[in-house]
């Protein structure tokens, strides 16, 4: 009987001693983010989505953070904008890094302004109350419909409005969220009269493969996106801005806006799509790790404290 | 939420076309039987061969060791692999499929093993006593004895493709799974819980079949029918001793 | 390995956090099967009951469970107690079954040797019948605790951090050590968590082991 309570008692106390010790600093809390000095006020957890440049971004924002001695970590591959919204309005995360022309889409569909200090000042207007906006940055990065170079020789492409009558034939590869969105497919009809023959839901590295290997005719790619001039895709003019203004962005909890408002405009101010576009390359094509280009970026520009 | 579930159920523009629940339905069924298909085609003869000859048993703890592999990483590994490589559908058809088939294969080969196994030695030596060769006692004696524990394999195995054919979705495949991705990436969870209660039905249809076929398959002499039902009323038909069960037990998605 | 040597600490902790993941639920499944277990063989009309609810719960699809349960449980969306409970479900589908047919494959004549001797209710479950079952409760752990930790990779489509991520990032990136890394990190939990049962299991079963010459 004493053998038997005490192993028991020696397997369920190992399997919750490794998970115990395994799990290191608390599981409940962010990711692969850095420790850092306590500062002012409590922690910070910034999340990403499930693409690079978001992950990207919110290594940016924890380092920037950091070396304000900001105790941040991040919360990454967090599925869709409607998914980490919620994130942000219940707490788990307290600052974001999104698009203003994407923003101010999702609470006023009906919105149509291109002009990138419009839709800034729209976003403000419509985002709820428990969130806020801080100042954007010159960076920006879009939607954008690819084709290969033998699709455009073929139908001789150059602009979205081209695919009008040749769309019906082809499939879009995009991700899930774009059959729905505004700025989706319900926009090209709407915009440019472009109804494709088939849609393609896929992920991340699917819709670069779908387009390279002929599963789809036109992809919808992020424009920083390296893969497109890695794979020679011919980028479509988006002559009526149905993509709109997308510049980079922090959204953040109202009542956390104070605490990070400095460390994140410092970022905003150096911020450029060139920028962007590098480190992508960096992280993308030549696998370097999210956090240390982060780190990179903000070394080079006299952000890292 | 059940309102908002029971809104998308009713929603005509739900049963209709190629993002419709019939074909998305027809679709997951046309995976899972190719899936049985492909895996019982390697896991049934392998099964009779080992659990016959009694040789290569490690052949069984090997394939056992196979459910240790996540699904998710293999699909994802075998699409980045076998994707460029192939046309159009294909692409996104054969790396799952294949995946897969490959983790059914695990239950089937446990419960064809296991069957042969536990069949009744006494049955075995009176076969090879009135004269039967190899091949004639493992069909006309063995396997019979072991149709039990086969379909106890076959419909665990079942229920793991329909459950991680799912998952395939986020690969670009179709089937029931699209409703649950696609409703998670759009945050329209009322089509989210309405694709996974239709894999859950979907599910408990196919194994009622399945427990159906069996009854209909089983020899009467071994559930005990014939004997006048002296037996447990329990779910004992068929199985063998329930402390025997290194076998068939299931993995889900 | 280049990627696994220059990652190994980013590898370790999200092992850590997947076997918080998949292990918590073990203990809490295999503690919440108990009783159920013992309603099914105790009681033979309870059996079915127990079998179906339990298949039924096993056959909602994963990735559906862990979205749905912030909904059901009120927590947070990004809550890892989300796929904590879902995982308790699956190990208690898995087990209550187990758990009563490894009970119902006790002996009688040991059941009422055990009564005669003194052992009642309670008692006699911990003390005698138990014991006895453990082989065929742990052959039923060790599936469960491999197939938790396969299923708790797909919490990366829901952002919850676990040995997943090096799956979706390294697909995404097409980083192919980091695919494998995370293919293989998972195996070897999986293999590890099936190890630590079979021991806990031998140590618990010391009559299986004597050489014979024991009565």
């Amino acid at each position: 009987m004493k053998r038997t309570t005490s192993a028991v008692a020696l397997v369920a106390a190992s399997i919750l001693g490794l998970t115990a010790c395994g799990g290191g600093d608390d599981p409940l809390a962010g990711d692969t983010g850095s420790e850092s000095a306590s500062g002012g006020g409590g922690a910070i957890v910034v999340g990403g989505a499930d693409f690079s440049e978001s992950t990207l971004l919110a290594e940016i924002y924890a380092g920037a953070l950091q070396a304000q001695g900001i105790d941040a970590s991040t919360k990454l591959n967090i599925g869709s904008r409607e998914v980490y919204l919620r994130a942000l309005q219940d707490d788990s995360v307290q600052v974001f890094p999104e698009y203003t022309g994407a923003l101010a889409l999702f609470y006023d569909d009906s919105y149509d302004g291109t002009d990138a200090d419009e839709v800034y000042a729209h976003v403000q207007e419509v985002i709820p109350d428990d969130l806020t906006v801080l100042e954007k940055s010159a960076a920006e990065d879009n939607d954008s419909l690819n084709v290969t170079q033998e699709t455009a020789d073929e139908y001789s492409l150059t602009t979205i409005e081209d695919l009008q009558s040749v769309a019906g034939d082809l499939t879009l590869a995009a991700p899930p969220e774009f059959k729905e969105r505004p700025q989706g497919i319900p926009g090209l009809e709407e915009e440019y009269g472009v109804t494709f023959g088939s849609f393609r839901p896929l992920s991340g590295q699917a819709i670069v493969q779908a387009l390279a290997n002929g599963q789809a005719e036109v992809a919808n790619i992020f424009s920083t996106d390296p893969s497109i001039a890695e794979n020679g895709f011919v980028t479509l003019e988006d002559t009526k801005k149905l993509f709109g203004s997308q510049n980079i962005v922090p959204l953040v909890r109202a009542d956390r806006a104070d605490e990070v408002k400095d460390a994140l405009n410092a970022v905003s101010a150096v911020l450029t799509t060139e920028a962007i576009a590098d480190m992508l390359k960096q992280t993308d094509i030549e696998k370097k790790d999210p956090q240390e280009v982060a780190q990179q970026f903000l070394s080079d520009n006299g952000l890292d404290g | 939420m059940i309102g908002s579930l029971l809104a998308w159920f009713t929603d005509p523009a739900n049963w209709s076309g190629d993002d419709g629940i019939p074909y998305r339905l027809w679709q997951h069924l046309w995976y899972t039987a190719v899936t049985m298909l492909v895996a019982a085609l390697v896991a049934v003869p392998l099964g009779l061969w080992v659990g016959h000859t009694g040789r290569a048993r490690w052949l069984v703890s090997l394939a056992n060791s196979v459910r240790a592999v996540p699904t998710l990483g293999l699909l994802l590994a075998a699409s980045l692999w076998l994707g460029p490589k192939l046309p159009g559908d294909l692409a996104y058809v054969v790396p799952s499929i294949g995946v897969l088939a490959i983790l059914a294969v695990p239950p089937l080969l446990a419960g064809t093993y296991g069957g042969i196994g536990a069949v009744d030695p006494s049955a075995r030596d009176a076969a090879y006593g009135v004269g039967m060769r190899g091949r004639q006692v493992l069909w006309q004696v063995e396997v019979p004895n072991a149709l039990p524990l086969m379909m106890s394999g076959v419909r665990s195995a079942v229920l793991q493709v329909v459950a991680t054919a799912t998952i395939a979705a986020y690969l670009g495949l179709g089937g029931l799974g699209r409703f649950i991705i696609d409703g998670i990436k759009l945050g329209d969870y009322a089509e989210a819980a309405g694709g996974a209660l239709l894999v859950a039905l979907l599910a408990i249809g196919l194994e009622g079949l399945l427990a159906f076929v069996q009854r209909r398959v089983v020899s009467p002499g071994l559930t005990g029918r014939a004997v006048g039902g002296s037996r447990n009323d329990d779910e004992r038909e068929g199985r063998e001793d329930p402390a025997d069960a290194t076998v068939d037990l299931r993995t889900p998605a | 390995m280049d990627w696994l040597s220059s990652h190994w600490d980013e590898v370790v902790q999200l092992a850590g956090d997947h076997l918080y993941l998949a292990g918590i639920p073990l203990v809490v499944g295999l503690v919440l099967s108990v009783p159920l277990g013992w309603m099914a063989k105790r009681w033979s009309r309870a059996y079915p009951v127990v079998v179906t609810t339990t298949g039924l719960l096993y056959t909602i699809p994963s990735l559906a469970l862990f979205v749905v349960m912030p909904l059901i449980l009120g927590t947070q969306i990004l809550d890892p107690i989300n796929v904590i409970v879902a995982m308790s479900i699956y190990t208690i589908a898995l087990l209550a079954r187990t758990v009563a047919d490894g009970l119902k494959a006790v002996p009688d004549h040991v059941e009422q040797a055990a009564t005669a001797m003194g052992y009642r209710g309670l008692r006699r479950l911990v003390g005698v019948e138990l014991p006895l079952a453990v082989p065929v409760i742990s052959a039923g752990l060790r599936v469960a605790a491999v197939s938790n930790v396969s299923i708790v990779s797909v919490a990366s489509i829901v952002g919850v951090a676990q040995l997943g991520n090096l799956l979706i990032d390294g697909f995404n990136r097409v980083i192919w050590g980091e695919l494998i890394t995370g293919i293989v990190a998972t195996v070897l939990l999986a293999l590890a968590l099936d190890a630590l049962i079979v021991l806990g299991s031998r140590m618990l079963t010391p009559w299986q082991r004597a050489a014979g010459g024991h009565p």
